[in-house]
């Protein structure tokens, strides 16, 4: 057994939960918190709206934080801290974490939208000042002063200027504080933070960096079989008989699981569980359930309306279309992409008759607590999902299937279960993002000025009350589970930020959409973003106006003015109409593009100025250099922040620049990162981030808003390079090169 | 059953496999606990399983046990700890130049084989040297800086 794992334990001490992190090392350490059946004697609560739901103090002083939400990467193990630091006033080094488990830690909803900081952290951030207050009142008591002859240094409770003291492991060590958050309790002015606003580092690096952090990938249990699912050749194909022979050859391989079409094999050894998985002989009926391809927008065009739903409207767009105006119209087009994790899913299950524990790198486990309860034929209370890292997610990738899996084989070979995902499965079958359709229309009047802007989006219906994505395994096992499709709010900024009298964004929500979607990195803003942002710039161009002014013209709210203006700046920004006329003969043409969004019209703002040179031969496009400017509230760990605008700017590139899933008619037949590229080094740019701290606004998200502006950003540098307008990612050369040649035709 | 000998982070290990032809990857990450490399595709296109063996930096998911011979292995694990990390690490930790982590083994492994033999790069040299690792994390512009200022401090 892995000795790193035997280290990690839950221990008892004095009545309360003590986790061992082995926080006397650099390096956090996962907890391997036992499926503990001391969980309810122990007493710990997991309501939402308790402090000791988030909150333990020990008798050592050190405080666990018992956070629902999770860190998929994105750094919030460090910003959560700070929020607690600053708020309880004790050291940072000095706070615990467990995140995600459903035995241990409050549901807050799963760990997407970009709410970990904004709602997760401050609902946490609420029950530290709840405790704080507490303690100091316990304090004041104690040493028989008045609370407001207290104050707090370094988790030590003492009479201002000096004094006698009390450490908060005096004061409440090992007890539970039996409070409700009190969502009045005094907070800290952001005057007076010195933890919230300064960058920290990151707890987990020194473990991530020396090979010592531990992944669900890495997660062994005594007895662990090693399994692999093996997927039919069409999507809903049925499996029409098995030649168990062929993998008898194989050493170790313990059985062959099939559950209707679910079909796996279980080895000892991890490997030969991959030969067997690759040399089992089955036969399936065949499935061509897929669109063609190359009509796939024709496809969504023509899909099956479930409603209609208004997103936006003021003024009369009808008429005012129907006017004397100049009218534009474009369609936009982004295609189906993958998560695409470096790590391919991985989860482990252990499932006996009466219970069962699942480690996985769900951002959604008690979502899916009860499904899998479902699944499994146990009561919810029985079933327990602990969250451990996996790769980046970036949304719901195949992380939920995998444990799936793991737990549905375990429940048949009655062993512990670990079920490692190939990377043709990772392409291949985790959900995807859906592809998005947008028309928009707009008139400008005979002074250049919009007069109506329209916006209809064919998008894929959210099931209404869907508890959780389907999964595979009980889908192909012809186990009962809740169907439909939901691929979170895609419909988010279909609408323009800009003031136009005559607006009207409509959503036709599509019944069906081809292959099993879900949520991916900033769920439909980006497409949406695309669009809105591209077409303004095609309005700006027949107006004849400066991209950058015709914005700013059409904006009022002066934090969306602040990091435009800031972009422009810190860029260089050229005033003058696209295209550019400098150059229109050279070899490699060069462009600047600007794009706005503010993030679900209530969250963060962000622009992203670019600049780009387009190779005329080739269509290849190279961007030189991205400027963002930055606006999300309070700022709660600035290096944090920067990190995931950085993987916002670059991921969105990627995305913009080469991603798109194919598929023929049965399965989906980008597989591989040969087959599905993304962005390398080489083509990586130069990235210049402003941060714009707001200490007194709330904080709001920054893991998904960067992505949203990238792609029009490109689209419009490119079009102000090369006069051609792409309107359909992803931009690859051959696509490029094809909108440059109808354009000199 | 066949038996390798395997020299491993300055260890001499012995390996039992049913198949000579496991990949390394598994050897390391099963048999001797090694959980630094990472199963990433299994086809030699990510770089996150990445090893040394004899001094260069391979994609352990593609190279056969059989295969290492008598060449010494060295993982992640072989270069520092949490509490003394290779300059490479510590610079990595420096420049806090990982989000999930997952690639990052192939990032440092690549990266210190490549600077033995190139110990004054330049940043377009250390993106030409990292080309075909992947990160999906977006962390690229972190590594990059890290790998620098890393190639400084083994200068120094």
């Amino acid at each position: 057994m892995d000795t790193r794992i035997s280290r990690r334990a839950l221990l008892k001490s004095g009545g309360v939960l003590v986790v061992s992190l082995g926080l006397g090392r650099l390096g956090e350490r996962v907890v391997r918190a036992q499926p503990a059946p001391a969980d309810a004697a122990l007493g710990k609560t997991v309501a939402a709206d308790a402090v000791d739901g988030f909150l333990a103090i020990h008798p050592d002083g050190a405080v666990t934080l018992f956070s629902g939400k999770v860190d998929l990467g994105t750094g919030v193990r460090a910003g959560l801290r700070q929020m607690v630091a600053e708020e309880l006033d004790v050291p940072i080094a000095r706070i615990r974490m467990v995140e995600g488990d459903t035995a241990l830690t409050p549901d807050q909803g799963s760990t997407a939208g970009s709410y970990t900081i904004a709602r997760g952290g401050v609902t946490i951030r609420q029950a530290a000042a709840t405790a704080r207050g507490a303690l100091l009142r316990l304090a004041a008591e104690r040493l028989g002063r008045a609370a407001t002859d207290l104050e707090v240094v370094d988790g030590v409770a003492r009479v201002k200027g000096g004094g006698p003291a009390l450490s908060y492991g005096d004061l409440i060590g090992g007890q539970r504080f039996d409070l409700p958050i009190d969502p009045k309790a005094p907070r800290k002015k952001p005057a007076d933070y010195r933890i919230v606003g300064r960058p920290v580092p990151r707890p987990d690096l020194p473990a991530k960096v020396t090979g010592q952090h531990l992944y669900v990938h890495d997660f062994v249990l005594p007895n662990m079989l090693h399994g692999r699912v093996i997927r039919p050749p069409a999507i809903g194909a049925t499996l029409l008989s098995v030649d168990e022979r062929s993998v008898s050859a194989i050493p170790g391989v313990v059985q062959i699981v099939r559950i209707k079409n679910f079909l796996a094999v279980a080895a000892e050894r991890e490997w030969n569980a991959v030969r067997a998985a690759r040399a089992l002989r089955a036969s399936w009926s065949t499935g061509s359930g897929l669109p063609d391809r190359a009509a796939l927008f024709d496809t969504v065009r023509a899909g099956a309306v479930v409603r209609d739903q208004t997103i936006a409207k003021h003024g009369d767009v009808t008429a005012a279309l129907a006017g004397s105006g100049r009218l534009l119209a474009a369609t936009y087009q982004w295609p189906i992409q993958t998560h695409g994790s470096m790590g391919p899913s991985c989860a482990v299950a252990e499932v006996t008759a009466d219970r069962a524990t699942i480690w996985t790198a769900s951002q959604a486990t008690h979502r899916f607590q009860s499904a899998f309860a479902r699944m499994l034929g146990l009561p919810k209370e029985k079933v327990r999902l602990i969250y451990l890292d996996g790769a980046g997610c970036y949304g719901m990738n195949g992380h939920e299937d995998a444990a799936a899996d793991a737990a549905l084989m375990s429940k048949a070979l009655g062993r512990p279960v670990r079920v490692q995902w190939s990377r043709q499965d990772e392409h291949g079958w985790d959900p995807k993002g859906p592809p998005q359709l947008l028309d928009l229309r707009a008139a400008l009047d005979a002074q250049g000025e919009i007069v109506a802007w329209q916006a209809q989006a064919w998008l894929p219906a959210n099931t209404a009350g869907l508890p959780h994505i389907p999964l595979l395994a009980p889908e192909a096992a012809g186990i009962d589970q809740s169907i439909g499709q939901a691929s979170g709010m895609i419909q988010q900024n279909t609408d323009p930020p800009y003031r136009i009298p005559n607006v009207e964004a409509v959503v036709h929500w599509l019944r069906d959409t081809p292959l099993r979607p879900s949520n991916i990195r900033a769920p439909g803003k980006i497409a949406n973003t695309f669009a809105t942002e591209s077409f303004f710039d095609e309005v700006a161009a027949a107006a004849g106006q400066d991209p950058l002014a015709f914005r700013l013209r059409y904006l009022a709210d002066p934090r969306g003015i602040e990091v435009l203006q800031r972009t422009a700046a810190r860029l260089g920004w050229t005033p003058r109409p696209s295209p550019q006329r400098a150059d229109p003969k050279g070899s490699v043409l060069r462009g600047q593009g600007i794009a706005y969004v503010h993030y679900k019209h209530d969250e963060a703002y962000v622009a992203m100025g670019m600049e780009v040179e387009v190779e005329r031969g080739s269509g290849r496009v190279r961007v030189r250099r991205v400027v963002c400017a930055h606006d999300c509230g309070l700022i709660i760990n600035p290096d944090g922040l920067r990190s995931q605008i950085e993987g916002c700017i670059i991921q969105t590139l990627s995305r913009a620049l080469l991603e798109e899933v194919t598929f023929d008619r049965s399965r989906v037949t980008s597989v591989d990162w040969a087959s599905y590229p993304i962005l390398k080094f080489p083509d990586v740019p130069v990235i210049e981030i402003e941060l714009i701290d707001r200490p007194d606004e709330p904080p709001v998200g920054a893991g998904e808003p960067a992505s949203a502006p990238v792609a029009a950003a490109l689209a419009n540098a490119i079009f102000d390079a090369t006069g051609a307008r792409l309107r359909t990612v992803p931009f690859r050369p051959n696509r490029v090169k094809a909108a440059l040649e109808a354009r000199r035709a | 059953m066949a038996r390798f000998s395997l020299r491993v982070n300055g260890v001499t290990r012995s390996v039992e496999t049913d198949d000579p032809n496991t990949p390394l990857l598994y050897v390391l990450r099963n048999d001797l606990g090694l959980h630094g490399p990472k199963f990433g595709c299994g086809l030699d296109q990510c770089g996150s399983c990445t090893v040394l063996i004899g001094g260069t930096a391979r994609r352990s998911c593609v190279v056969p046990v059989r295969a290492v011979g008598n060449q010494p292995v060295t993982t992640l694990e072989g270069l520092g700890t949490p509490e003394r990390p290779h300059p490479i690490q510590a610079a990595f930790i420096e420049e806090q130049a990982a989000q999930c982590g997952y690639c990052i083994n192939g990032m440092i492994m690549t990266a210190k084989a490549w600077l033995d033999k190139h110990p004054r790069p330049t940043e377009a040299e250390v993106k030409t040297a990292l080309a075909n690792n992947l990160c999906r994390c977006g962390t690229h512009v972190r590594i990059v800086r890290a790998v620098l200022r890393a190639a400084q401090a083994l200068r120094s």
